[in-house]
């Protein structure tokens, strides 16, 4: 890999919103639902139709910008871009041009241990156009394509990165960082498999050390945030070689192709496409009273680092763990309301991304789906502190949990999985065990510190699983040495 | 006695006392339209099921002793650009031959409310451009004073009905003049109301900044009327003022004095008519006789107020026009791909002039253009409005002729488009500004009307009634024309 050049990226991230309803009209904002049935005069541009601003927008907008450190602008207004394709139906898309909601903003990530702030130019409000399905495998095959204008409508927020990364990973660990802010602030679903989080890159190379930025190339298409970095490495190789050999990057827009694992020419999309950019006459420009901004911000959650610093430094989780607890809104708060109830926090962590996770990837559900309460998980972890459980059997009980949502006393009394503790009891089965298996005793005594094992193994066996281990072996081996 | 041709309060007084019918009164209108709309072109459509339907919905509220509103069962007819559920609506255009919006505008659900019955819609110049009527993408409206002549535009034939008896009242749009100019040619009452006084969602935009719907009528009594019904802020736009509804009947005063009128100098240039500007004297001399003080007064950049709107209005009508595509509903012509589909409904379904404005739009707005044209059309503007805020300080309203000449012919202007955007230089301004004008009958040149203008500052459409009123009462030029049979004048 050449290290003569310098990579340098920047993102630009699109988020659904997941307001109620959608950004110029009263239609549903959901997701799906059969073509065309999601729509009303407004979002399908009829003639005479007039936007009407839903204010729920401005408010996640807003709440984005300030937990991305941006400034909100005093007063913004929206603007039309202008042009033609199937799939936006008035052919000019109402976005905001030169005065957007939100400027210079920035977000920090962690890479190899090293910090990196990457600036945010700024975030503006604007409405998505609708889906066009082809009928053949690309436009130029097809002999129909079919629009389904659903989406129309649907708000989105634009969030433009400065062009601060310089590495694949480093794109992959903003993209994640932003997403997991938006998710926090509850603003969007931020599901790259939905579409509600999508994103195009501006990839360019330049001599290390030079100051001029080197001619870009956007790449659009990528659908994952493996696809993402996957593409950008992809992308830093062929411009390389270009270089390399002499030549010069052509400023254009590639799509990203997932199969073939290469990125390849749009050639039929126009270049430098003039929007001719004009004020959109049919709203009023947006005044923003500063002291509504003031409460949203006070408002705010506490967001991913922040909630990262506090497991750290107050729980004295490792770096890792608390990166993956905090990495999901809804498992870092379930995470508090467990520790909340049994306030050992490294055994909680270790339970959720051992245990819990395990489960609800294999299910394929969401953290907040799962039929454990955090009350009943710490009564869980409390039964098996105070040695009523074996280690072994709060694992069975938790899975009896997961499935069926019932208390784990409850459980432990249907099944009698409750831990033999009870010294009186047990001695009693360790007598017989030592009766039965003479051969293992003489090998013990002779010194054959393997034979334990067998004999601890027949007394579980005796016990069904149930003794506490840690008392068997005790008086296992006061029984056999005198 | 003749039921076409008097005005809706006359009509609503008959009504009320059950001397007449809604459902006589709307047979007669159709009648009327059957006789004569062959040789005056006036509709695009006429819907006299529907018609004969809602006037006997009004017949039953009638008989069973409801309070209706002064507009109930009185038929009229809406230009063919505001939206009416299930009858088509065409903006006079190819491109929307068949259109039949969903819904209905909100204008069209205020005059349903009111009572009225829709005789039908009216040819326009196609998407609201032009100022004779002539662009329509059908057939051309006449003037019913005199059928060689146009009856202005772009609301020609909503002016040509009212003229001609065809409807009591209709409803026309303004973008730079397209009420008032047709009401002066045609002889009838045409209101310019403030910007955002009357809600302009399902309006087909022609340049949203610039238009409003307004009514065109007999007399400033039935003005009245119709604004009362129609004005009104409405959540579905957003440019709609917040401001609260007034009785407009109120300001049906007949008393100018110590009224402060301005004439600005601008408006008599020497291009006028000199019958137009002796009947404007006439005029000034009677608002004088009545108390009113009338003066000179300047409004600089007049002159500059025209070519910014030529690039401000189809700037705003590039963006507007280009929804129609051939994609979701309108024309379509089928093409081997999207942008020949694209060009071909397009090149189609728009005659020239669309095409023309269109295209001087989409310039002005392209990059490295947009500074020098749009931008600076942009800064007129605010120098325009700032000229009428300046005489408003002083002045209660200001007096102009709608138009430098009476009709012309037809055919006369149409291969001209420089001297066709001539004929809209007193109204333009006005326009670009937001604020209320009035256009009203004061005599005629030969058998073509003549029609004065009054302008007034924002939300001040009370003080132009005022005067229009005043006038109206004091003397005959303000009368309406009699139009007979066959639509020239005996």
């Amino acid at each position: 890999m050449s290290s003569k050049y310098e990579t340098v990226i920047g993102l630009e991230i699109h988020a659904e919103l997941k307001t109620a309803t959608k950004i110029f009209c009263s239609c549903p904002n959901e997701f799906g639902g059969e073509p065309n049935t999601n729509v009303c005069p407004i979002c399908l541009g009829l003639p005479g139709v007039m936007p009407v601003f839903n204010k729920k927008v401005l408010e996640f907008a807003v709440k984005a910008g300030l937990a991305l450190d941006c400034e909100i602008a005093p007063f913004s207004k929206f603007d039309r871009k202008n042009y033609y394709y199937p799939d936006l139906p008035k052919n000019y898309q109402v976005s905001q041009y030169d005065l957007p909601i939100c400027k210079g903003g920035s977000v920090e990530v962690e890479i190899d241990g090293e910090i990196r702030k990457i600036g945010i130019t700024r975030v503006h409000m604007e409405e998505d156009a609708g889906k066009l399905i082809h009928g053949g495998a690309t436009i130029s095959s097809s002999q129909y394509s079919l629009v389904d204008l659903n989406r129309t409508g649907v708000p989105l927020i634009e969030i433009v990165s400065e062009p601060d990364m310089r590495s694949a990973e480093e794109a992959r660990a903003y993209m994640e960082k932003v997403k997991a802010i938006l998710e926090y602030l509850e603003v969007s679903d931020v599901k790259m498999e939905q579409g509600s989080l999508r994103c195009d890159a501006n990839i360019s190379l330049r001599l290390v050390g030079t100051e001029k930025l080197g001619t870009k190339a956007e790449i659009k298409n990528m659908n994952s945030f493996r696809s993402l970095q996957r593409a950008i490495e992809y992308e830093v190789e062929r411009q390389t070689e270009i270089l390399d050999e002499g030549g010069r990057i052509i400023q254009e827009t590639r799509t990203w192709d997932e199969e073939k694992g290469e990125t390849f020419s749009m050639r039929n999309k126009e270049e430098a496409h003039d929007y001719r950019y004009l004020p959109e006459p049919d709203l009023v420009p947006i005044i923003v009273d500063p002291q509504w901004v003031q409460a949203l911000k006070d408002a705010l959650p506490e967001l991913p680092d922040a909630r990262r610093e506090r497991l750290i430094g107050k729980m004295g989780l490792s770096a890792y763990d608390a990166g993956i607890i905090t990495g999901n809104r809804a498992l870092a708060e379930y995470f508090d309301h467990v520790t909340a109830r049994f306030n050992e926090p490294k055994t909680v962590a270790n339970w959720l991304m051992g245990e819990l996770l395990r489960l609800i990837n294999a299910a394929g559900m969401e953290i907040n789906e799962n039929k454990i309460s955090p009350e009943q998980f710490a009564a869980l972890l409390q039964a098996q502190t105070e040695g009523k459980l074996s280690g072994k059997m709060a694992k069975t009980v938790f899975e009896e949990m997961f499935a069926t949502g019932k208390d784990p006393a409850e459980i432990i009394k249907e099944k009698g999985l409750a831990q033999i503790s009870d010294e009186g009891a047990l001695g009693g089965i360790i007598e017989k065990i030592i009766a039965a298996n003479p051969r293992s005793v003489e090998d013990f005594k002779a010194g054959k510190d393997k034979a334990i094992g067998f004999l601890v193994g027949q007394i579980m066996k005796e016990t069904k699983g149930q003794a506490n281990p840690g008392l068997v072996n005790k008086l296992l081996l006061e029984k056999l040495n005198g | 006695m003749s039921l076409t041709g008097l005005s809706a309060h006359e009509l609503g007084g008959l009504l009320d006392k059950r001397e007449l019918s809604s459902r006589e009164l709307t047979a007669a209108h159709l009648e009327r339209i059957q006789t004569i709309d062959d040789q005056i072109k006036a509709y695009m459509t006429v819907t006299g099921e529907l018609a004969l339907r809602q006037a006997d919905e009004t017949d039953k509220k009638w008989a069973r002793g409801e309070q209706l509103s002064p507009l109930a069962g009185i038929p009229m007819a809406l230009k063919d650009n505001m939206c009416t559920r299930g009858v088509k609506t065409t903006c006079s255009s190819k491109m929307l031959e068949n259109f039949i919006p969903p819904y209905d505008a909100t204008v069209t659900e205020k005059m349903f409310s009111a009572g009225a019955v829709l005789l039908g819609k009216c040819n326009m110049d196609e998407f609201a451009m032009g100022s004779s009527t002539e662009n329509s993408g059908y057939f051309t409206t006449r003037n019913p004073h005199d059928l060689a002549a146009v009856p202005g535009g772009s609301s020609g034939g909503s002016a040509a009905a009212v003229a001609a008896g065809e409807a009591v009242f209709t409803l026309g749009s303004d973008t730079g003049g397209s009420i008032r100019l047709p009401a002066a040619f045609c002889g009838v009452v045409g209101l310019k109301p403030t910007y955002g006084s009357v809600s302009r969602y399902g309006l087909i935009a022609y340049a949203s900044s610039l238009d409003q719907i307004g009514p065109m009528t007999r007399d400033m009594t039935d003005c009245a009327l119709v604004l009362n019904a129609i004005a009104g802020h409405d959540p579905k736009d957003s440019t709609s003022a917040p401001a609260e509804a007034k009785d407009y009947t109120k300001y049906l005063v007949n008393d100018v004095k110590g009224m402060k009128i301005g004439l600005p100098k601008e408006y008599f240039s020497t291009g006028m008519d000199p019958q137009i500007s002796a009947l404007l004297q006439q005029a000034v001399k009677k608002l004088e006789e009545l108390g009113a003080i009338c003066e000179e007064v300047s409004l600089p950049h007049t002159m500059y107020a025209l070519p910014a709107y030529y690039i401000i209005a189809p700037a705003e009508a590039s963006s507007n026009l280009a929804r129609y595509d051939g994609v979701q509903y309108g024309l379509r012509v089928k093409g081997e791909d999207i942008v020949s589909m694209y060009c071909e409904t397009r090149s189609q379904g728009f005659g020239e002039e669309v095409k023309r404005r269109i295209m001087l739009g989409t310039y002005a707005l392209s990059s490295g253009y947009y500074d020098a044209y749009y931008l600076k059309a942009l800064k007129i503007r605010t120098l325009v409005k700032q000229d009428f805020d300046n005489v408003f300080a002083k002045y209660d309203c200001l007096l102009t002729p709608t138009s430098p000449t009476v009709a012309f012919n037809r055919g006369e202007k149409a291969d001209d488009p420089l001297t066709m955007y001539l004929s809209d230089v007193c109204t333009i301004p006005v326009n670009l500004a937001g604020i209320p004008a009035l256009s009203l009958p004061f005599g005629q040149v030969g058998a073509r009307p003549v029609g004065l203008q009054l302008i007034g500052k924002a939300f001040a459409e009370g003080t132009l009634l005022r005067v229009g009123y005043t006038l109206e009462q004091n003397t005959n030029l303000t009368k309406p024309i009699p139009v007979i049979k066959g639509g020239s004048q005996q």
